[in-house]
């Protein structure tokens, strides 16, 4: 069984194939696009959360070192789908920040490729 | 991390992996990445059905698409993913989610099943993305030239094809220098590209 961030274990399995879209009431859109290299962030402190799902307490913690959405559903093993819901819910109320790649048209702008490349030279 | 100041500037990149099945691609993107790569799930929903073929799996409401991904982190404020595709191709949902945003590709090819890479190919010049073949040389074997696998690929000159080892993290770091080079100059030479 998973465990979260303090040791306790989910009351629920995130993983769970049957169902996995019942941790956000059968939402299936988000209410932000989120790319799956979108870095996330914490914004509060753990306690502002006691009321709230587990999925969202283990994220918040996860997230106080940045992480792009993709590896918030591998490390937690909650699908994609519901982890851009969940995230897109919780930076709406002030939860999490996100920062979106630097994109241009869609396509990432000549300055991120400059510094993508001067950054991989440097390897 | 600070939270706050020093994550202003914060952003992240993506470059994709391709190639058909056993090809190298999770090695490709171990090579370099500072974490295990790690393996992430997308369920099959309701708007991607008509793009799956629901029919082959009956009994199923949903189904599951995995893959696999790194991260190299370039500077204090910026962090570059690699992800591998998934290796079924019908799963092309999967593909779009990938691409979009993406600095390029990077298709690997193993030369003794060169048309495994077919559909990375022509998936990648139907998006527009650029991308650069690398050669996986298994066991050090080369046996086409250059020109053989570009003709049979079907790929304009301008594409770079490179020898890559896909357990060589220099070699890899090499092959994506050449790719974010490839990328940069189809933005430069042809704008709205
Ligand atoms: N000899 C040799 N073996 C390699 C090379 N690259 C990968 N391998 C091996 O080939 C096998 C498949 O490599 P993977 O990295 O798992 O390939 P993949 O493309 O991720 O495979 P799928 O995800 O299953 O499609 C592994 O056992 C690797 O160790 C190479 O350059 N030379
Ligand atoms: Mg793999």
């Amino acid at each position: 069984m998973s465990m979260d961030q303090w040791g306790q274990p989910y009351q629920r399995d995130p993983a769970s194939p049957v169902r996995p879209y019942a941790v956000t009431g059968g939402r299936t859109a988000p209410r932000m696009q989120l790319a799956l290299e979108a870095l996330v962030s914490s914004a509060t402190a753990n306690s502002d959360l006691t009321n709230r799902p587990p999925e969202w307490r283990a994220i918040s913690a996860l997230c106080r070192q940045v992480r792009s959405v993709a590896e918030v559903s591998a490390l937690l093993r909650i699908p994609l789908g519901v982890v851009r819901i969940l995230i897109a819910d919780m930076t709406t109320e002030g939860y999490l920040h996100v920062h979106q790649p630097q994109l241009d048209a869609g396509r990432p702008d000549v300055n991120l490729l400059e510094r993508v490349l001067s950054g991989l030279r440097r390897l | 991390m600070d939270l706050e100041g020093s994550s202003r500037g914060l952003t992240s990149a993506k470059i994709v992996v391709a190639g058909g099945f056993g090809v190298g691609k999770t090695t490709f993107v171990g090579a370099v990445s500072e974490i295990v790569p790690l393996t992430t799930e997308a369920v099959m929903t309701d708007a991607a059905k008509d793009v799956d073929d629901i029919g082959l799996i009956p009994n199923k409401t949903t189904t599951t698409v995995a893959m696999d991904f790194g991260r190299v982190s370039l500077d204090r404020d910026l962090i570059l993913y690699l992800f591998g595709t998934p290796g079924q191709h019908r799963f092309w949902f999967m593909w779009d989610d990938l691409v979009r945003g993406a600095i390029g590709a990077v298709v690997l090819v193993d030369m003794r099943r060169l048309a495994d890479s077919f559909p990375a190919v022509d998936y990648f010049e139907e998006a527009e993305l650029p991308f650069i073949v690398g050669v996986n040389g298994f066991d050090g074997q080369f046996n086409h030239g250059e020109d053989e696998i570009r003709e049979a690929l079907t790929i304009s000159p301008g594409i770079p094809i490179v020898r890559t080892d896909a357990r060589s993290r220099e070699s890899v770091k090499n092959t994506l220098i050449t790719l974010v080079e490839h990328a940069l100059t189809s933005r430069v030479g042809a704008p709205g590209w």
